[in-house]
């Protein structure tokens, strides 16, 4: 769900419909934009604080075939949060290693792909600090 | 007083109608789109999203091309739609220890384990202008290393390790949150963070400067400046446990601080915590230091009278939204108010008058 959850928000509906035809389901929760206060610890390691919100858009709906998926996405996209929950439901039917293949792979291979880009990018700006001799023994 | 004036729509509209105009400027230039803005201003969107304590950065972008780039006003915008939104829930503390760092740096420690990391920085570079920019070329690109950093420990854990720094004891307590209750003294550091976190930018500046010049002096190192993503993990209680929803950029900023001990506590470091949205570091600095400031009386120092030790004014005029609220209704129309006031000017004039001439006659 936090690959579903972080994905660009378009990135997860065009993988789910490149997988075929969506199935036939009802609403639990129509989708919904809201706010989700982010907490922070004082010094990294303290009390909670809050830090501020961030937007969230969730929906919970249940296929034809009753299993019931929950989508939980960042952002403010209602369609991104409908295709997060139906992939979460049909992880739970036997098209699973079927959206396993077409939509988590490929979503957490470009999640890998830009994580790594950021960090070899940081890696390329370590710095050595020397200290220089000050004449003094 | 209040009292409601009628009237002058037509001026309103024909005003709003030419604010449009003049936001778009001269239609020969192309539109800026908000993509634009939130790729290519990416700094004034972080201001945005932090101060407006909202963690969105197209709706940031949005804010500050309406807001014809005047960065309060966007922060404006952004504070009142976030009133619209239900409030899901509150996420987990998030981890920064975790953080897939980007920048990292440590103005006392000079070999530290994951390194100094200078990420995408303004430091070092010479404050010239680039005429470059002004003419259109190819998009620059990053150097890379082989491999990425990998988990960068906090700094303060290494000094912990000598018991020289003082401890932050970890607890699960529920915060106070200022945006649900008012702000009310006195506030406990939670609260403190919370409204440092949203407060100005340049505010905090000044009086975190304040801080080194003297007023309430606290001998601040940055310990470690830290940024990065993180993710940010929330408990859904219909699925029984937790997920992560998103990932969020912040800049964390670990100062320490001389102390010479007190009744209550021994000479060790002490520290001020900074934690901002964004890439923000200006921020996160000030606000290290003013939380630091914040917290003479937690650690037996002396109340110096020092602007940022006294938390009612630091905490009642740091956030903009109300400032400039206040400051500017003052423009709005006021004229029963200015016509009594003008009445009594004149009254105070004829008794005045009357003295000077009974004064005269004697």
């Amino acid at each position: 769900m936090g690959l579903l959850a972080r994905a660009r928000q378009d990135c997860v509906a065009a993988l789910l419909d490149a997988c075929g035809d969506r199935p036939a389901f009802d609403w639990l929760r129509a989708p919904e934009v809201g706010a989700v206060m982010v907490r922070g610890r004082t010094g990294g390691t303290g009390a909670p604080f809050n830090l501020g919100e961030m937007t969230v858009t969730r929906c919970a709906l249940r296929l034809a075939t009753g299993e019931v998926g929950h989508g939980y996405v960042q952002g403010r996209s209602k369609p991104a949060a409908e295709a997060a929950a139906l992939v979460d439901a049909l992880m739970h039917t036997d098209a699973a290693r079927e959206v396993r293949a077409g939509v988590l792979g490929p979503l957490a291979r470009e999640e890998t792909a830009r994580r790594e880009a950021r960090a070899q990018k940081a890696a390329a700006t370590k710095v050595e600090f020397f200290t220089l001799v000050r004449g003094e023994d | 007083m209040y009292v409601a004036v009628k009237g002058g729509e037509r001026a309103i509209d024909a005003a709003h109608q030419w604010l449009a105009e003049e936001r778009r400027g001269d239609t020969d230039v192309p539109e800026m789109s908000v993509a634009q803005i939130r790729e290519q201003m990416r700094l004034a969107v972080n201001r945005v999203m932090a101060e407006g304590s909202l963690y969105d950065p197209d709706l940031a972008a949005l804010a500050i091309k309406q807001a014809r780039g005047d960065l309060i006003e966007a922060i404006f915008l952004i504070r009142a739609y976030r009133t619209t939104l239900p409030r899901f829930g509150a996420s987990r503390p998030v981890d920064t220890d975790a953080m897939a760092v980007e920048r990292r740096v440590s103005a006392t420690f000079k070999d530290l384990p994951g390194g100094q990391i200078l990420g995408p920085t303004f430091d070092y570079t010479h404050r010239l202008l680039d005429f470059k920019l002004a003419a259109e070329g190819e998009a620059p690109v990053a150097g890379r290393a082989d491999t990425g950093v990998g988990h960068v420990p906090h700094v303060t854990g290494f000094l912990n390790r000598e018991g020289l720094i003082e401890e932050q004891p970890s607890s699960d307590d529920t915060p106070p949150d200022l945006t649900r209750e008012p702000l009310e003294l006195p506030a406990n550091r939670a609260l403190r963070l919370q409204a440092l976190t949203r407060a100005d930018e340049g505010f905090t500046l000044g009086l975190a400067y304040s801080t080194q010049r003297g007023y309430a002096r606290n001998h601040a190192f940055v310990g470690e400046l830290r940024i990065g993503a993180v993710e940010v993990e929330m408990d859904i209680p219909e699925l029984g446990f937790a997920i992560s929803i998103g990932e969020v950029t912040l800049t964390e900023c670990e100062t320490v601080n001389q102390f010479k001990g007190s009744k209550t506590e021994p000479p060790q470091f002490t520290r001020g915590y900074g934690l901002v949205f964004g890439q923000t570091e200006r921020k996160a600095i000030s606000m290290a230091l003013v939380d630091r400031a914040l917290r003479w009386e937690e650690l037996g120092e002396d109340n110096v009278g020092a602007p940022a030790q006294d938390a009612e004014f630091v905490l009642y005029h740091s956030d903009n939204i109300q400032a400039t609220g206040f400051l500017e209704h003052i423009k709005l129309p006021h004229y029963v108010d200015f016509q009594s006031e003008l009445e009594l000017v004149r009254k105070l004039r004829r008794s005045a008058g009357a003295q000077d001439l009974q004064e005269a006659a004697e």
